[in-house]
């Protein structure tokens, strides 16, 4: 067994909305692999985004513990965990988020300008296949292509994890399939691990677990014995 | 969003506040004016002569276009008052035996009015009395007709024809060193042999008379009896005075408003236009629910309407507050028994309409492209706005430039008319500081020169009448004098074309030192052996120039009419003059050696005993010091213009604020998402805060020169509106003064990015995972 990237005990959020507690996640114990490729199933309040914020280091357990490697996520200060997602993680968001004022190239420069190790842009843009379309802003890309480019810029700096939200979302199943593939290319040449939300059940078949989501409890893990290239998926 | 509501309502209350603060004060002290002439009846023509019958006042009556007249004995003398060593000088004024004056009548502020024929009784002004603390009872003395008399006060009282006094020889009032003094016409006419005569005559005109007229046949009346040339009210000390202060403070208030008001307009006009593109989603949804697009275009206007409601509120309680502050300031320097508060409805309604079109026009033009757009467009996010490269892409300049750096650059290119603006917004937040700051610089340049390069003499002491020429060695002898150096005042007209004035001219020795004549270029000048300088005012306003020849009608002596060369022009400040070698001015007035005012040096050490010596002498009518007059100059002139000034500089600073918050807030609004987006990726947030405001920062930057440009020009054109023959300035503006200006807009950007910062602090990150907008 490879060591962990992520390990949460017990770990629970819980929102206070006028008289009512929500429990956005209850009691929730898990371990994440380094290398591993990690699909989040489930509807809409489930728990999954919430999981994937307290890991990204933008929200904070109610109660439980949370371990990135050996530091000890749970009790950050804001300055602490900048410091983590600028370290450690990667972010890909539904809707891309690119800076429109800047070229593709310089999107990722922007992260790589700032991190520790980093690859050269344009490394990380030919991995996404991006290389032809690295001078191009973003309004002239299609939503495809922002993806690839918001992939890109996530794992220029070498994180760690790389987090994604919805990252097929707002793209038709073709293009979805790329951003995919993309993805999927990180995880393999650079051993990112990745953690997906998706809606998508479809992707599922490319990672290595599963895991749904209900009432905010994992309520099942679904190991793939096989991961799926992403040219083998249709939805 | 409130506090976004209030920085508009802050600058668009900026705006109105100096409209009203300024023109209202005005208005007031004017119309404060009016009524106190109206009432008290100030003349309108003036004229002194030596000794005139009473029976000549009745001929006075019958010139056409006279509808008063007020015949009474006038004259200089110098006052010792107990308690206190400096010379000072009184205006004695006679006051009717029976009945009251027909014109400049007094306001009685306390006592009553001396007895017919008590020379000891006396009414003084109530600033003199005030400023040595005397009451009825109070007694001082006066050296009259060469006698030295005491005097006790029975009455204080104010007159519209001293509301502005200044002693013999002085530039500022002094109400410790000059009085007014009232008495009975029939003991002052018995103590100077002036019965059955009077030496001084004012004359109110009918309505539509021709005051020109009225003067050439008054003179043509009073010629026979040793009468000065009369003159109007433009040429009486205490009008002239009062009407330039006025005159400034109009001039302050058509200059610096317009500029404020136009400032906040066009702020208020570009912060709305962006804060309703903001709303786009939410007038999408407000479409989708069937509102019609008047009714959202009305909606947003009462959301403007209510903006602009509040700032006129706010500037009107502030201007009017300080209006009145103003006026109160102004008319107790001008010693008014009453102040007029003129109420100005119309101001409130020009200010505020000006303030909600600019808001609406601001408004409507970001409406306009949102409303037209179906609802579900609307509410869907804008597409990513189109930018271009600036160089080919072949250029790489990420290892020359950092990647926030081209943000900035790029955003500035992609919106060069609101780059532009925001500049042009900044740039007029420094110049309307530079020129509220500006008369600061041109007054210690004023001072320089007027006290410290030209008129270096301690002391001047003036003659009831002119003596002859070794009155100079008398003065030597004194207590304490150094040196001494004669002066000769010659009363004149002087005429170019179609333009007269009346003005003196001052007669000095070649080798003169203590007084000293100054170039336009700040050098001193040996005047030649013939010919005249003038003041550079008079030769603008004479339309003449070194070379140029102009007619004197002599004034005093054997009248006549010369032609005379000019040969400088002068830099002088206070008043216009001519300026003539003492021995050319005997000459042209054919007379002896004779001075009117003696120009002293003084021992530091022994002052009081010359104060001692020149109080004791008769023919003294008045002693001019130049320590004293430039504390006062401070004193008075220098406050009232720092008041205003501190003002228009609080009001300015309110208004740099506005501008930077509001400028750096839209953008946080136009761009949170990236920005979190940032955040997200593990940008810090001063990483952040330095990429929102970089952009602002710059702009900041480059808009202080053209907004010290724009000050200068605009400090130019309220220098030249504040040039009168009775005072102007030359234009200083000293680079602390820039400093200044842009530390003010750099400090105010400062205090706006630390309330931006806690803004950003408070971005909400996560949403920005889910969320487009």
């Amino acid at each position: 067994m490879t060591q962990s990237v992520f390990t949460a005990t017990a770990l629970t959020k819980t929102y206070v909305s006028g008289e009512v507690a929500v429990h956005a996640l209850n009691n929730v114990d898990l371990e994440i692999a380094e290398r591993e490729v990690v699909v989040l199933l489930g509807p809409s309040g489930s728990g999954k985004t919430t999981l994937l914020n307290i890991m990204g280091g933008l929200d904070r357990p109610t109660s439980g513990r949370l371990f990135f490697r050996d530091l000890d996520l749970t009790d950050l200060q804001d300055r602490e965990l900048t410091k983590y997602r600028r370290d450690h993680v990667g972010f890909v968001f539904q809707f891309y988020n690119l800076v429109p004022s800047l070229t593709a190239y310089e999107n990722v420069a922007l992260v790589t300008e700032v991190a520790k190790n980093p690859m050269r842009p344009a490394d990380a843009l030919a991995l996404v296949g991006l290389e032809e379309r690295m001078h191009h802003f973003p309004a002239q890309l299609s939503g495809g292509e922002q993806q690839r480019v918001a992939i890109a810029r996530a794992i220029a700096k070498r994180p760690a994890v790389l987090l994604c939200d919805e990252p097929t979302g707002a793209l038709d199943s073709k293009t979805g399939i790329r951003v995919i593939e993309a993805l999927l290319g990180v995880n393999r040449q650079l051993g990112t691990t990745t953690i997906i939300i998706t809606h998508n059940a479809s992707i599922q078949q490319v990672a290595d677990r599963v895991l749904f989501f209900a009432d905010g409890r994992i309520s099942r893990i679904q190991r793939n014995e096989t991961r799926r290239e992403a040219a083998e998926l249709t939805w | 969003m409130w506090a976004q509501v209030l920085a508009i309502a802050l600058v668009v209350g900026g705006g109105v506040a100096t409209l009203v603060l300024a023109v209202g004060s005005h208005r007031s002290l004017e119309e404060t004016r009016i009524a106190y002439y109206e009432r008290y009846g100030f003349g309108d023509v003036f004229a002194q002569v030596k000794r005139a019958p009473k029976a000549l006042a009745d001929r006075i009556v019958d010139i056409p276009g006279v509808a008063a007249v007020d015949a009474r004995i006038a004259k200089l003398a110098l006052l010792d008052i107990p308690g206190f060593s400096e010379p000072a000088s009184g205006q004695f004024v006679s006051l009717p035996d029976n009945g009251e004056a027909h014109l400049n009548r007094l306001y009685i502020r306390s006592g009553r009015l001396p007895e017919s024929g008590r020379t000891e009784e006396v009414v003084v002004n109530e600033p003199f009395a005030r400023a040595h603390g005397f009451s009825e009872g109070a007694r001082f003395s006066a050296i009259l007709n060469g006698k030295k008399r005491e005097l006790v006060i029975v009455g204080t009282a104010l007159s519209p024809e001293f509301v502005y006094t200044v002693g013999p020889g002085d530039l500022m009032p002094d109400d410790r060193r000059f009085a007014v003094v009232w008495m009975s016409e029939k003991a002052l006419a018995g103590v100077y042999d002036l019965d059955g005569a009077f030496s001084a005559v004012s004359v109110k005109l009918q309505p539509g008379a021709s005051e020109r007229e009225v003067i050439s046949r008054l003179d043509a009346l009073l010629d026979p009896y040793g009468g000065q040339a009369a003159h109007g009210r433009k040429d009486q000390t205490s009008h002239a005075w009062l009407d330039h202060e006025l005159d400034m403070l109009n001039n302050m208030s058509r200059t610096l408003p317009p500029i404020f008001l136009l400032v906040s307009a066009f702020l208020v006009n570009l912060t709305l236009s962006r804060l309703v593109a903001l709303e786009r989603e939410q007038i999408g949804l407000l479409k989708a629910l069937g509102y019609t697009d008047g009714s959202i275009v009305l909606h947003y206007f009462k959301f403007v309407a209510l903006i602009v409601a509040a700032g006129i509120v706010l500037g009107s309680i502030v201007g009017t507050w300080l209006g009145l502050r103003i006026t109160a300031l102004f008319g107790d320097f001008f010693h008014f028994p009453f102040l007029v508060f003129a109420k100005a409805p119309d101001l409130y309604v020009i200010a505020g309409a000006l303030s909600a079109a600019a808001a609406a026009i601001g408004a409507l033009r970001a409406l306009r492209e949102v409303v037209t757009l179906p609802p579900a467009v609307a509410m869907q996010p804008p597409a990513p706005p189109v930018y271009r490269r600036l160089l080919p892409a072949s250029i790489q300049l990420d290892q020359i430039v950092s990647q926030p750096t081209l943000m900035m650059v790029r955003n500035i290119a992609r919106h060069p008319v609101r780059a532009t603006f925001t500049a042009l917004g900044m740039a007029l937040a420094t110049a309307i500081l530079v020129v509220s700051l500006f008369t600061r610089d041109t007054m210690e340049q004023l001072i320089d020169v007027t006290y410290f390069l030209a008129d270096r003499q301690d002391a001047t002491i003036g003659f009831v009448e002119k003596r002859i020429g070794n009155v100079v060695e008398q003065v030597h002898r004194l207590p304490g004098v150094l040196a001494a150096e004669p002066f000769r005042e010659v009363p004149v007209r002087i005429r170019h074309g179609n333009v007269e004035r009346r003005i003196t001219i001052s007669g000095r020795p070649a080798d003169a030192d203590l007084r000293r004549i100054i170039d336009v270029d700040l050098r001193p000048v040996v005047l030649p052996e013939t010919g005249l300088a003038i003041s550079g005012m008079l030769g603008h306003i004479l339309g003449v120039a070194a070379g140029d020849t102009v007619e004197l009608d002599l004034l005093e002596g054997a009248r006549r009419t010369v032609t005379m060369p000019i040969v400088a022009t002068v830099e002088d400040y206070f008043g216009i003059r001519g300026m003539m070698d003492m021995d050319a001015l005997r000459q042209l007035m054919r007379e002896a050696p004779v001075v009117n005012s003696v120009n002293l040096s003084l021992d530091e050490n022994r002052k009081e005993d010359f104060y001692a010596a020149v109080k004791s002498m008769p023919t003294v009518a008045g002693v001019a010091l130049q320590r004293v007059s430039l504390a006062n100059f401070r004193k008075t002139v220098a406050l009232l213009i720092t008041t205003m000034a501190s003002i228009y500089t609080g009001l300015a600073a309110v208004i740099a604020f506005g501008v930077v918050y509001n400028n750096a807030r839209i953008s946080l609004s136009e761009r949170a998402r990236e920005l979190a987006s940032l955040r997200v990726l593990g940008f810090t947030r001063g990483e952040v805060l330095r990429i929102l405001l970089l952009e602002l920062a710059i702009l900041t930057l480059i808009a202080q020169p053209p907004g010290w440009l724009m000050g200068y020009g605009l400090a130019w054109v309220m220098k030249t509106n504040l040039a009168g023959e009775l005072m102007r300035v030359r234009l200083v503006v000293e680079h602390s003064t820039y400093v200044l200006a842009t530390s003010v807009v750099v400090l105010a950007a400062v205090a706006s990015a630390a309330v931006i910062r806690r803004r950003i602090d408070n971005l909400d990150l996560v949403a920005v995972l889910k969320t487009r907008d």
